[in-house]
């Protein structure tokens, strides 16, 4: 594995998986891959609670959808014996294309993975993702064809079910994130959710004030303030404070020639009032890439208030996209913030976004950056 | 009977391009594949039973969609995937 202390970033691509190490500086980086070259890698992410076990969900063109696991950092790796499915008698008769989202369960739960599909089932692991069941309380909830727009609507990326959410002091209460569909809550372990959309914006509904139906594309729950709720939709980035329980357009204070459009959030781990975002073009057919092809991320240190431009080091013009899980950050005490495009380059920060510099390219159509902290023993 | 394996699957079945497997219909012998090489089995029918979209099977020189199709043991079985977009 080599003897690096430094940041580890697992990259799924359209074609297969990458893993980028960086030097203790931040300074130097290696790349490794790929693996499982020509599969669809949505998401890798490694358990943070141990340090050791990584997921990875996959498809390809052809194959229906399955997950992998490994505890040597992508050296080795062995299937599910049960990937992801919904159940064999299913009533809506539904099948899963592909595995779409990683979450590792509550610290008090070791073992336990939750994974989101497209469609927008939800599934869940006890055991390190060697096997799977389907969430009932979600995938069978009464409510479940209309707030997942049941039959799908074949959008181009598909329907999905992300952003799943655990709150550190309750493993019973989750968020979950639907394209389209909206941000829902449970608080008994799945059996039963609720829609928590109110204050956001459902432009594209012919009743913008409605109940469910939104496009969250983004949602973060703040790790060490967990009432303290971040969003990117497509309405825009909203914040919410548990206490009132309703969103607020924080992205208004964008600067209106860029807009509060985009797909990835990031949190600061310590800080609650810190954020990153990448706004995209949003008008007319969505081209989804950087408004009047300038590159940037924006910064609020102050929840939202206000947001700063950071784009020094960037290309411009420059015409990729970032999508909703190719952003991540690490756990230095000066944050990196790195991210992935489409086009396949991995940039990144080691100023908490100020400077930029490429770390990776050509690589295939980036889907997702995670950042991982490997057990001393895998380093 | 001999079932051909596309190379898609072949990761499941240490590569083999050629393996033999039993059943008197379509469907078994993919259930009979399944239990000789695990996993192969849901990559080509989803968990309700059906043929995935892109796959595709031959019985001999026909093709089929339907796991219900009768085979015998001088049959010879292709799986087939259509390949498609980038």
């Amino acid at each position: 594995m080599g003897s690096s202390t430094g940041p580890v970033l697992l990259i799924g691509t359209r074609k297969g998986v990458f893993v980028c190490t960086g030097d203790g500086a931040r300074s130097s980086w290696t790349l490794r891959g790929p693996m499982f070259l020509g599969h669809i890698a949505r998401h890798v992410m490694l358990d943070p609670r141990d340090g050791r076990r990584m997921l990875l969900g996959v498809s390809t063109g052809h194959l229906g959808p399955t997950m992998f696991h490994s505890d040597d950092l992508g050296a080795t790796w062995t299937e599910s014996t049960r990937p992801p499915a919904f159940r064999a008698d299913d009533d809506l008769g539904r099948s899963l294309k592909s595995v779409f989202w990683l979450t590792p369960g509550h610290a008090d739960e070791p073992g336990a993975w939750y994974a989101g599909g497209s469609p927008q089932g939800l599934f869940r692991s006890e055991d390190g993702g060697a096997t799977w069941d389907p969430l009932d309380g979600w995938n069978d909830h009464p409510m479940w064809a209309t707030w997942a727009e049941w039959p799908e609507q074949n959008t181009p990326d598909g329907s999905m079910l992300h952003s799943i959410n655990v709150d550190p002091r309750d493993a019973a209460h989750m968020y979950i994130g639907l394209s389209s569909g909206g941000v829902f809550e449970t608080t008994d372990a799945g059996n039963s959710w609720r829609p928590l959309n109110a204050g956001c914006e459902a432009s594209f509904q012919p009743d913008p004030d409605i109940e469910f139906g939104h496009d969250p594309h983004c949602v973060r729950l703040h790790p060490r303030s967990p009432d303290r709720l971040y969003q990117q939709n497509h309405c825009g980035i909203y914040r919410m404070d548990r206490s009132d329980a309703r969103w607020v357009r924080i992205g208004d204070n964008m600067p209106t020639d860029v807009g509060d459009i985009g797909f990835p959030i990031e949190l600061h781990p310590r800080d609650p009032d810190t954020a990153w975002v990448f706004p995209m073009d949003g008008t007319d057919v969505w081209p989804r890439t950087s408004p009047d092809g300038r590159p940037a991320v924006y910064v609020t240190r102050d929840a939202g208030a206000t947001w700063t431009r950071c784009d020094s080091g960037l290309p411009a013009p420059a015409w990729f996209t970032v999508k909703r899980q190719a952003m991540t950050v690490d756990n230095a005490p000066e944050i990196g913030v790195y991210f992935g495009t489409t086009g396949g380059e991995v940039w990144a920060s080691t100023d908490e976004g100020a400077t930029w510099r490429r770390i990776a390219s050509h690589l295939p159509e980036i889907y997702s950056v995670e950042h991982a902290d490997p057990h001393p023993s895998l380093r | 009977m001999n079932v051909r394996i596309p190379t898609p699957l072949r990761s499941y079945t240490a590569r083999a391009a050629l393996v033999t497997a039993e059943g008197t219909t379509v469907g078994e012998v993919l259930a009979d594949l399944d239990r000789q090489f695990p996993g192969l089995g849901f990559r080509v029918v989803d968990e309700q039973g059906r043929l995935r979209p892109h796959m595709k099977v031959f019985v001999n020189d026909e093709v089929t969609r339907d796991l219900s199709t009768g085979v015998t043991d001088t049959d010879v079985v292709t799986l087939m995937q259509a390949l498609s977009g980038g």
